[in-house]
């Protein structure tokens, strides 16, 4: 197996988390998007672990953990959304711009 | 040189016990005591019963008594302790600093007694003869102030606490001369008194600082030291001791700086007694005796001060004659007296000078005190007022006659002891074989002065006391004896000019020279009787005369036959006269204008020119400079922070997703960066 093809693999889903980020303007789809990229660098991790014969699996415990928190930021992330939508009735971010000059 | 080897060989060897009795150890309690009383006299004085004499009785008796332990306890005999004890006042460097300090040696232990004794007789005395004043109580706290400064003098281990005391004295001086200053020739009185003692004064300082600079102390007993041990260079040593004579000769009276005592009569009469006779005049001759080793190791500075002795003694005694303020011819006296243990001193004879200290300060102060209670009673101090007194007031009679005989020298009195002392050391170093220095010729000079002086000290007190107290009475009113406040310190001090010369007996071994050691040298004076009988004969001569010319009173002053010369007299050799114009005119109307002038023109022009010149440069600065340069900078970092932050405040626009835009495009600049360059 090519580490070159996995490490592609993680730019690509990378780039769509960015892309998803930057251009989205529902808030849960930007949620997600951010998980995609969060699982770009789980793919990275593990492939780099895999590669140089990780015996201690530093790479895939570390992996765990950023599912851990990815777990818990998409939690707090979807409670926040839900707060504004009961709020403002709109989850649309061109919209919730609260925190300007 | 093998004897002189000698005698350093046993001076080193010489055991000198440094610890003393229970009021040796606390000797500093003396000058403490009446200096505290001097404050709480101001604190609470006014609100005490009899005006805060009580305090100053007490304090000064308190110091009396301690003085007298230490006298008696320890020197009495011969053989005293040397008790030095110091503390820290003003450490500035590892070995150099400000000590307050005391050393006790036979000299101070001897002082303390005459300074307590006359300051305690005269306090007395004051309860009466101030009575009624308006500023009693200021006057009470006055003396006391004075007796603490000159104790503090007297005890002092080094020239700086030594030369505090000596202003602190002056100041007391000035103050008590001009207590009634409402009446302009007083205060004029204690401003000459203390300008003329100033003068002295200058030198002084400078003469404590060459010493200083020559034995890098100011400590007494060091100064000493080095100079026994031939530290300090002979042209120091003679300046050093010439420039604190000056001092010496300011305070003490002496030619030609003696034209203040007189006019100090102005000061309440107990003041001239304890201040102007007893005390403070004496801290010229103490001063001397105190460094006696620094003079004795320079010849020609001992030859002066033995000479201006000389000189003084006779010119005094001389003027004295002349006076018709009864105050005067003991101030007068006093100057003569003075001169006597300056001129002692100047002969090497330190004991003797500090012997007749002693002596005249019991039958000055006795003779001041009646003077002071014939002024109290007739109301004048003019002795053409007085006349006829014998009678009237026996008391002051007796006293005044036992004053003056020991002040003219008839023994057994006090005064033939010492006088005749001074006669005999002077006439000793006059004919002896040692004569290391020339001193003998001036030795003898000393001792034909001294004598001449006798007769005409004598002279002008046998004058005094028949103008007085014989004949009859030519003054106004009725006068009566004193009260006993004012008779009793009379009686006193009559007693103590009685019996205060056996102290330094011819013969005595262990007599007042032994107690008081001044100069190493404890020599036991001899009696010569030829010496004595010279003198003797000068003084009953002088005595005689004055009976004869003054017995019944004439209606004209007989000395004015001597023409010229008592005009002279009269115009006290036109000193006072010379001082005017060569000195206090000249400084007043030409330098004062001088300055005046150069004052209004040449100093206000500066200072007015400056003034104009900060001010115009002020207004520029302000219009120019703070308006528009620092103002203008203020504002425009104001307004710059403002504009850009107006610019700036659309990055933060509240749309998250740009900043992540922001965010992913520095992340990607950065990444390409390192990939290119890193």
């Amino acid at each position: 197996m090519n580490l070159a093809w996995v490490l592609t693999l993680g730019a690509l889903l990378f780039s769509i988390g960015i892309y998803g980020v930057i251009a989205r303007r529902n808030a849960v789809l930007v949620l997600m998007s951010i998980e995609l990229m969060l699982n770009a660098v789980n793919i990275n991790l593990i492939a780099f672990g895999a590669y140089f014969g990780d015996q201690a699996a530093v790479g895939q415990i570390f992996a765990l953990f950023v599912i851990a928190v990815a777990a818990a930021e998409v939690g707090i992330g979807l409670a926040i959304v839900l707060m504004i939508f009961r709020n403002r009735e709109t989850v649309n971010l061109d919209e919730v711009d609260l925190l300007k000059w | 040189m093998v004897a002189a080897l000698a005698a350093v060989q046993e001076h080193a060897e010489e055991v000198v016990a440094t610890t003393g009795n229970w009021a040796t150890e606390h000797a500093w309690l003396i000058p403490v005591l009446p200096l505290a009383a001097f404050f709480l006299i101001l604190a609470f004085g006014k609100r005490l019963p009899r005006k805060g004499t009580e305090i100053g009785l007490a304090a000064v008796g308190a110091s009396f008594v301690l003085s007298l332990f230490i006298l008696i306890g320890d020197y009495v005999g011969g053989g005293g302790p040397v008790v030095e004890r110091k503390v820290d006042w003003l450490p500035f460097g590892a070995d150099l600093g400000l000590n307050l300090g005391m050393k006790i040696d036979g000299l101070v232990a001897v002082m303390f007694v005459v300074v307590t004794l006359v300051s305690l007789m005269v306090q007395i005395y004051s309860t009466a003869y101030m009575h009624g004043d308006k500023r009693y109580t200021w006057y009470y706290a006055a003396l006391n102030l004075f007796t603490g400064s000159m104790l503090t003098l007297v005890i002092a281990d080094n020239l700086i606490q030594l030369l505090i005391g000596w202003e602190l004295v002056g100041i007391c001086s000035y103050l008590l001369i001009g207590h009634w200053w409402e009446e302009h020739e007083n205060s004029s009185a204690a401003i000459k008194a203390f300008v003329t003692t100033k003068t002295g004064d200058i030198p002084f300082l400078i003469g404590i600082f060459v010493i200083f600079a020559a034995a890098r102390t100011f400590d007494i007993t060091e100064i000493i030291h080095k100079v026994e041990a031939g530290d300090i260079s002979h042209l120091t040593l003679t300046a050093g001791a010439i420039l604190l004579f000056g001092g010496a000769i300011g305070k003490s009276a002496q030619f030609p700086l003696h034209v203040w005592l007189p006019d100090a009569m102005a000061g309440p009469t107990p003041v001239s007694a304890l201040i102007h006779a007893a005390t403070m005049v004496t801290a010229g001759v103490f001063l001397v005796a105190r460094l006696f080793p620094v003079f004795e190791a320079s010849p020609e500075a001992l030859n002066e001060v033995a000479l201006i002795g000389a000189f003084t003694m006779l010119i005094a005694a001389l003027l004295a004659m002349v006076q018709d303020d009864i105050k005067r011819v003991l101030a007068y006296s006093t100057i003569s007296q003075l001169a006597y243990m300056m001129a002692a001193l100047g002969v090497g004879a330190g004991n003797a000078a500090i012997f007749h200290l002693f002596t005249h300060a019991f039958f000055k102060a006795l003779l001041f005190l009646g003077a002071g209670s014939l002024i109290h009673a007739v109301h004048s101090n003019n002795m053409s007022d007085m006349g006829g007194l014998k009678r009237i007031m026996p008391t002051t009679y007796k006293t005044f006659m036992i004053g003056s005989l020991a002040l003219a020298g008839i023994p057994p009195l006090a005064g033939f002891w010492s006088k005749d002392e001074i006669l005999t050391e002077a006439y000793r170093f006059g004919t002896g074989t040692i004569d290391p220095h020339g001193t003998q010729i001036v030795a003898l000079i000393v001792y034909i002065a001294g004598v001449l002086t006798a007769f005409l000290t004598a002279f002008y007190m046998s004058r005094a006391v028949h103008l007085t107290f014989e004949g009859k009475y030519r003054g106004q009113g009725h006068p009566h004896e004193s009260p006993p406040a004012m008779t009793v310190p009379l009686v006193i001090l009559a007693a103590l000019s009685v019996v205060a010369g056996f102290a330094g007996i011819p013969g005595w071994q262990s007599g007042f020279g032994a107690w008081v050691g001044v100069g190493g040298e404890t020599h036991v004076p001899s009696a010569n009787l030829i010496l004595i009988l010279v003198s003797v004969a000068v003084a009953a001569g002088g005595i005689a005369l004055g009976r004869r010319m003054y017995m019944p009173a004439p209606a004209r002053e007989p000395l004015e036959r001597m023409g010229f010369f008592y005009k002279l007299l009269q115009r006290k050799y036109y000193l006072d006269d010379f001082y005017w114009v060569a000195i206090v005119r000249p400084i007043r109307d030409v330098a004062s204008r001088a300055m005046y002038w150069i004052n209004q023109n040449v100093l206000d022009g500066l200072v007015n020119g400056s003034a104009a010149a900060a001010r115009a440069s002020a207004q520029g600065i302000y219009k120019y400079v703070d308006q528009k340069v620092i103002d203008g900078a203020v504002n425009g970092a104001g307004i710059s922070t403002k504009r850009t932050g107006g610019l700036l405040k659309y990055l933060q626009g509240g749309d998250v997703q740009r900043y992540a835009a922001y965010l992913f495009a520095g992340v990607a600049i950065f990444a390409f960066l390192f990939t290119r360059f890193g």
